[in-house]
């Protein structure tokens, strides 16, 4: 025989030994991932952060208030949810142009159920998510089953919708929405003790469940993170919502004597239980991770005995249902659905800000988490430049430089992670 | 040309009864025949070298063992009973798993979630993360894998020999006994030719059979216990390591014939008018032979 494996084994640690993990190999970890190519969330919160500082310099007064606060964060919310929705469309690395109009079309849905048809405002929201879960399927079958691009399916959607909108609603036409409940999405706070309530309730469910995972994994002699690590996440999470649950209940109406404003707005409490769910949706059950295995390597996904036809038809139905309900909040913000609603920038902001927020455009990186942050990026900008009286010539020239910037970010990680063999 | 196989006669291969026997399967693809009337052994414990020029058949041999190309006529016989693969579930049901050149690991997750793709752990409709790597680490382990510093590493970080290593760990993961590996080494290194090389062999001494697809007859030569060669989609000689040299196996390769003379086994040189002279006949140790 003309060669003998040796069996001398020159390599290194064993797999099964726990390796002690403490914030130094948090950030270790955190440079490898760069490395392989993953920058996750942490470009798009350094520059959100930079944003806040930048125009709480330049507009002391008028951008740190707690009214303009509580209106950046409710303007942001329909853009931030649609952009939930993209997150699953673009982690199998499709694309879905229609989102925006199918927001409008399913509010227009509600405003017809609730107003014109007198019927109770939540048989209202059921029609309208069912409107969007119905575009998401024609859309899903025409991809994922015919075969056509998403960009062209949703392109060829985005302008049918557009005509659906307008023929429902007739041209320069409304309809309104009364119901209360739907109304006080956007326009109601809930009562200050009640906001606290819910800040304490997360912050201890989030330490709770996080220690749970900890100390299960150690229970089993798994590697863990240290508990300084989970001690600085919870402690991160506290103080960052502590700050905004206080400013958020501050009065902060003009005339306080005439009416109080104060609290946190209600659709805050509505995005994150969205968030919640769609992350255990997409980190914690089968169909979440056979989602990121098709946006990975399809290929693969098949070969596992995945159904990706299947998968990808999911995905487009989830995308179109949550942006119907995105058409809720954008109908209850204004009172009202026009031709225009879920047009404009609507949808192009709802892209930017999952991708400003690190989800790939290539398809099988992404979180739920991400269309916030991106989102909060894409509203800071507009909110800001706002009250620096620039134009929206030049709001949208930033927010263009700003997608740009993100998705080059994303490009050249990826290409860095394919230079050094890691693709 | 005339084939035939030797394994049959004087010098048992070993007591044990085959794990898989195709017996005169056939396959073409429309006019053109691939696959001729070829028998094929594999047994238990084993590193069966499947070795033959480009096109000699070898995909479209482990394609119809998979049940990804079913095979045209012949008897597939595995375990001693005669079965029909017409897809690859009913493989996998057999325990045949294919670790394909083109890995199939999805990069964008990890290690963990990789080895169970398709066929995650759950526990009241939840992902058992718990249970997955710890399953994961314990097979790791027993495959001797130790070049991999955390099972929650993303695939994308990983080098070439430690995605082959999780590819390879992914298919001995389900109680499988017949894994086949199409040119497991063919984009290595030294280094990490000879760690996947290991690898194989290990899953042979764990009692796997294994069938290895492999141009480099130095490696074929390392690890395998037998080597059947395709030439021309007919199967001309299906031999033990042992009784082989590397000259032997490029001849039988390249068209030469396997013969019998004075008691030995010798290879015709294709090249040589006449042919029958023996080519090398010196016997060669095993070293890795357990
Ligand atoms: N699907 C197919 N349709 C028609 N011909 C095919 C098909 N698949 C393989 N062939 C032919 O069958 C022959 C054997 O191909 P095969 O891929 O099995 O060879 P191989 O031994 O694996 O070669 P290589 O070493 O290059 O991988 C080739 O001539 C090839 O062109
Ligand atoms: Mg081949």
């Amino acid at each position: 025989m003309s060669q003998t494996l040796s069996e001398a084994e020159p390599e290194a640690t064993d797999v099964t030994a726990p390796a002690p993990t403490g914030l130094g190999d948090a950030w270790r970890d955190y440079v490898s991932r760069v490395r392989g190519g993953d920058v996750g969330p942490l470009p798009a919160i350094l520059g959100l952060a930079a944003l806040l500082v930048v125009f709480s310099a330049l507009r002391p007064e008028t951008f740190t208030n707690s009214f303009n606060f509580a209106n950046l964060l409710i303007q942001s919310a329909p853009v931030i949810v649609i952009a939930m929705g993209l997150v699953f469309v673009l982690l199998i690395g499709e694309i879905d142009l229609s989102a925006g109009f199918t927001a409008g079309v399913a509010g227009a849905m509600l405003g017809i159920v609730s107003t014109r048809h007198d019927y109770p405002w939540w048989i209202g929201i059921l029609v309208c998510l069912a409107t969007g879960a119905v575009i998401g399927l024609v859309i899903g079958l025409l991809v994922a089953r015919v075969g056509i691009p998403s960009f062209v399916v949703t392109l060829a959607g985005f302008l049918a919708l557009q005509g659906l909108l307008l023929k429902i609603i007739g041209e320069g036409g409304t309809i309104r929405i009364q119901s209360e409940t739907v109304l006080a999405i956007m326009a109601k706070n809930l009562p200050v003790w009640l906001g606290w309530t819910l800040y304490v309730v997360l912050i201890v469910a989030y330490a709770a469940v996080t220690f749970r995972q900890l100390a299960t994994r150690r229970s089993r002699g798994l590697v863990t993170s240290s508990p300084t690590v989970w001690l600085a996440k919870v402690a991160c999470m506290a103080v960052l919502l502590g700050v905004c649950t206080y400013y958020l209940s501050i009065e902060r109406s003009r005339n306080a004597a005439l009416t109080s404003i104060k609290g946190i707005p209600i659709v805050i409490p509505v995005v994150l239980v969205l968030l919640v769910l769609f992350t255990l949706l997409l980190n914690r059950t089968l169909f979440g991770r056979h989602v990121y295995a098709v946006g990975g390597n399809a290929e693969a996904a098949r070969r596992a005995g995945i159904n990706v036809a299947r998968i990808r038809l999911l995905c487009f139905i989830l995308c179109s249902t949550i942006a119907a309900a995105a058409g809720v909040l954008l109908a209850s913000r204004v009172n009202s659905v026009t031709p225009s609603t879920g047009g404009g920038e609507t949808l192009l902001y709802a892209v930017g800000a999952a991708v400003i927020g690190g989800t790939s455009l290539f398809g099988g990186k992404g979180r739920p988490v991400d269309a916030i942050i991106g989102g909060l990026v894409v509203a800071v900008v507009a909110n800001g430049m706002g009250l620096l009286n620039k134009s929206a010539a030049v709001v949208y020239m930033v927010t263009g430089g700003v997608l740009l910037l993100a998705a080059g970010v994303d490009a050249l990680s990826r290409r860095r992670a394919a230079a050094s063999g890691r693709v | 040309m005339t084939s035939m196989t030797t394994e049959a006669d004087s010098r048992p291969v070993t007591d044990q009864s085959p794990l898989l026997e195709l017996r005169s399967v056939s396959k073409s693809f429309g006019a053109v025949q691939v696959l001729q009337e070829v028998d094929l052994t594999v047994r238990l414990g084993r590193v069966t070298a499947l070795v033959g020029d480009n096109g000699a058949g070898k995909s479209t041999l482990i394609k119809g063992i998979a049940g990804i190309y079913p095979f045209d006529s012949g008897d597939y016989v595995f375990e001693g009973e005669t079965v029909h693969v017409h897809n690859p579930k009913q493989a996998n049901a057999l325990g045949v798993e294919v670790v394909y050149q083109d890995l199939a690991l999805c990069d964008n997750l990890d290690i963990v979630q990789n080895l169970y793709l398709g066929r995650e752990a759950l526990s009241s409709g939840f992902l058992d993360e718990i249970t997955m790597e710890e399953r994961a680490a314990e097979t790791l382990a027993g495959l001797s894998v130790r070049t991999v510093k955390s099972v929650r590493q993303k695939v994308a970080s990983l080098s070439g020999g430690q995605r082959q290593t999780v590819a390879i760990a992914r298919a001995v993961l389900w109680n499988s006994k017949l894994v086949i590996l199409d040119e497991p080494t063919a984009a290595l290194g030294v280094a990490q030719t000879e760690q996947v090389l290991r690898l194989v062999r290990r899953l042979a001494d764990r009692g796997l059979a294994v069938i290895l697809i492999s141009h480099n007859m130095n490696d074929v030569l390392a690890v395998a216990d037998d080597i059947a060669v395709l030439y021309l989609g007919r199967m001309t000689a299906q031999v033990q390591a042992k009784d082989v040299s590397l000259t032997d196996v490029v001849q039988l390769i390249t068209g030469g014939t396997l013969i019998e003379k004075e008691g030995r086994v010798v290879v015709t040189d294709p090249h040589e008018a006449g042919g029958g002279l023996a080519a090398d006949q010196t016997p060669h140790e095993t070293g890795d032979q357990p």
